[in-house]
């Protein structure tokens, strides 16, 4: 079964985020990253542009109409996501426990929501952005 | 360019709505599905379980928190995502325009959310 | 893994995306009405390329090809949606109508796709144009009329724009999403303009075109003094627009892109500061982009239909043609002016011809020219809120040996410009004043 696992940060904060501070944290993420890799259960892992590179369609009468930047004007915004495949949802919590987001960056609004996916179809990705 | 489509809508208004309306409203999604299919630009499309399924994990004090529910309580919620390979954000947001959620759905908080892939990798099954 | 024949056959088909796809866009646009249509019937049609060339070998005209099978997927596909939208079938009936005899289509294994009419070569030069006017109509905004080009007849994507224009992704996404659905909605008329438009109309791709040449030229803004790719792109559309419509105004314009672009490298240090026509070292130009655009200015001239474009090339074609500062003909520079000001009078020609007048009569003579605009009431009062003003003025002064004066005039000319490497060249003119006696 796969899950999609959505990792939030507080963009402010995250822009007022020292760069000694932040070289703290990135120096800390790389043994986390290599451990959650190394489970071989991660399918697909993808970081997101900021929210200002964001837009948005909704319907009105019918028809799409598009606005800039992210629908739900929330205080934390997605930051990046993986789907991993896991027997049921306490693999996916062992598994996702092991990324940064689950661990790190608490200041910052870090954290992971864990979702399970109802049906998914894919075709060969290209492994570039 | 590789773009992620969030696709929201409102969930209480979703379980309030009766069988004959989720009927008559999938009966339109699958026409507008088609379409999206056919586009040619659709890399992966999943839809995702209601939010009363979803965990939350935190950092607190060194240690990760377990919450029952999704991170953030808003009105909308993702409910499906699409990955887009587009040319650039205008193909993208042409392609996504025909999602479902950007065409009906209105009443329901519906929409769809495109963000630009920085950085992506694939492993497994789902690569090329 | 792929065998290295099919490989070349992509390699084929990226080829002819990167030549053709802007030809085949204007002309499906015209085949299907629709910006939006049009551009996903392009993805489709490409899209079978590489799916049915690898197999069936590269057809004769590729280009014929690919408008057919654009045209024959879009009309597939509003057939498709007939199911669910009732106008979709007469839709479709109505764009099988227009394309006249159909080919064979692609899908159909029975060989080359057949050219429908309205495709032949003459149509599709047509096309270019009609794509080129209608991007730039009067009735988009400014930004719009920039952006659309940049992206449907440049092929340039929107992030690339965004970057070019230090703008965000969306902001330009928006425009591009607006401009089409004013088009749509307004009915926006898919033609080049007749005779009587023709002047107006055209004098609009020019802006659009000189606006974007410009801003890659001399960035508005930022600590770069140049961003070249814009500056490329505004003179490989011109040479486009001259190809097409050879009107004597896009030959001068093309011509003002090329002496300015022939200058390029002489114009900053290796530090990126600028460097003022006088001080450039003249070895550097370059002598080919000098000679085309000569040549230009003189073809437009010589049709005695020129407008304000032609005569700023002229104008450069004289600084480009003197081998030292010191025989610059300034007196045709500044009979130049005097036409040009007639043509298109602005604060800012006032303000050249001024400069050139000191260089033929002596500071004296551009002091008092100059003077006299800062002091001119209404428009003209923008003047004195322009840096260049206040930096010829200074320039003059220093020559007059006035250095408290040059001295204010620089300070006023600093407070004023927002051009990094701008202040930097008047800091060091300041610096300098300061170190004399």
């Amino acid at each position: 079964m796969k899950f999609l696992v959505l990792a939030y940060y507080h963009e402010k904060t995250f822009e007022k985020t020292s760069k000694e501070d932040m070289e703290a944290i990135v120096a800390q993420c790389g043994p986390l990253d290599k451990a959650l890799e190394a489970t071989g259960n991660l399918d697909m892992v993808a970081s997101l542009a900021a929210t200002k590179e964001t837009m948005s369609v909704r319907p009105r009468n019918g028809k799409p109409s598009v606005t800039d930047g992210p629908y739900v004007e929330t205080k934390e915004q997605l930051g990046s996501f993986f789907l991993i495949e896991a027997r049921d949802m306490q693999e996916a919590i062992r598994i996702a426990s092991l990324h940064p987001a689950a661990n790190l960056g608490e200041k910052m609004g870090w954290g992971l929501e864990i979702r399970p996916i109802e049906f998914c179809r894919a075709k060969e990705i290209a492994q570039s952005v | 360019m590789k773009y992620l489509c969030l696709a929201y809508g409102d969930e209480k208004k979703y379980a309030a709505m009766s069988k004959a309306e989720l009927e008559e409203m999938g009966v339109k999604c699958k026409s507008h599905d088609e379409e999206l299919h056919q586009g040619g630009h659709l890399a992966l499309i999943a839809s995702l379980a209601p939010t009363r399924s979803a965990t939350t994990l935190r950092p607190l004090n060194g240690k990760t928190v377990l919450y029952d529910g999704p991170y953030a309580e808003t009105k909308e919620q993702v409910g499906g995502f699409f990955i887009l390979e587009a040319r650039d954000l205008n193909e993208a947001i042409q392609a996504a325009s025909k999602h479902p959620a950007a065409r009906i759905g209105e009443k329901m908080g519906c929409a769809v959310e495109i963000r630009p892939i920085e950085f992506f990798e694939a492993t497994g099954a789902i690569r090329a | 893994m792929e065998n290295p024949e099919t490989a070349s056959v992509l390699a084929k088909v990226e080829d002819v995306y990167r030549l053709e796809s802007r030809r085949i866009l204007a002309t499906l646009i015209r085949l299907l009405g629709d910006f939006d249509l049009a551009e996903e019937a392009l993805h489709e049609a490409f899209r079978a390329a590489v799916e049915q060339w690898p197999q069936d070998g590269v057809p004769g005209n590729p280009r014929a090809w690919l408008v057919s099978a654009g045209r024959f997927k879009a009309i597939d596909g509003i057939r498709r949606r007939a199911r669910f939208d009732e106008n979709a079938e007469a839709m479709a009936r109505f764009y099988e109508d227009q394309g006249g005899a159909q080919g064979d289509a692609p899908g159909d294994s029975s060989g080359e796709a057949g050219e429908p009419s309205g495709t032949g070569e003459e149509g599709l030069e047509d096309d270019r144009l009609r794509l080129i006017f209608t991007c730039c109509h009067p009735a988009l905004a400014p930004d719009a009329q920039i952006a659309l080009t940049m992206r449907e007849v440049c092929g340039l994507t929107t992030e690339e724009i965004a970057r070019a224009f230090l703008t965000e992704g969306p902001t330009v996404a928006q425009r591009i999403v607006r401009a089409k659905a004013k088009i749509r909605e307004a009915r926006i008329p898919y033609e080049v303009p007749g005779p009587e438009q023709r002047p107006e109309r055209l004098a609009a791709v020019l802006r659009v075109l000189y606006l974007v040449f410009n801003e890659g030229y001399s960035a508005s803004s930022g600590d770069a003094v140049a961003r070249p790719d814009l500056s490329g792109e505004a003179i490989r559309l011109g040479r486009l627009l001259v190809e097409l419509l050879p009107e004597p105004e896009a030959k001068g314009l093309l011509a003002l892109m090329l002496l300015h672009e022939s200058r390029r490298a002489a114009r900053a240090s290796e530090s990126g500061e600028l460097i003022l026509l006088e001080h450039q070292d003249r070895s550097l130009w370059n002598r080919d982009l000098i000679r085309a655009g000569s040549a230009l200015v003189e073809e437009a001239l010589l049709s005695r239909r020129f407008g304000p474009y032609t005569l700023q090339a002229a104008i450069s074609a004289v600084h480009a043609e003197a081998a030292a500062p010191e025989a610059t003909d300034w007196a045709q520079i500044a009979g130049l002016y005097d036409v040009l000001l007639k043509a298109d009078p602005s604060p800012i020609v006032e303000l050249n011809r001024a400069v050139a007048v000191a260089m033929r009569d002596g500071p004296e003579a551009g002091l008092r020219l100059i003077d006299g605009l800062l002091v001119k009431e209404g428009a003209e009062e923008k003047l004195n809120e322009y840096h260049l003003a206040h930096s010829a003025r200074a320039d003059l002064l220093r020559r007059l040996q006035r250095n408290s004066e040059a001295a204010a005039a620089y300070r006023r000319a600093l407070e004023l410009t927002q051009q990094e490497p701008e202040r930097r060249f008047l800091e060091k003119r300041l610096s300098e004043l300061d170190a004399s006696p």
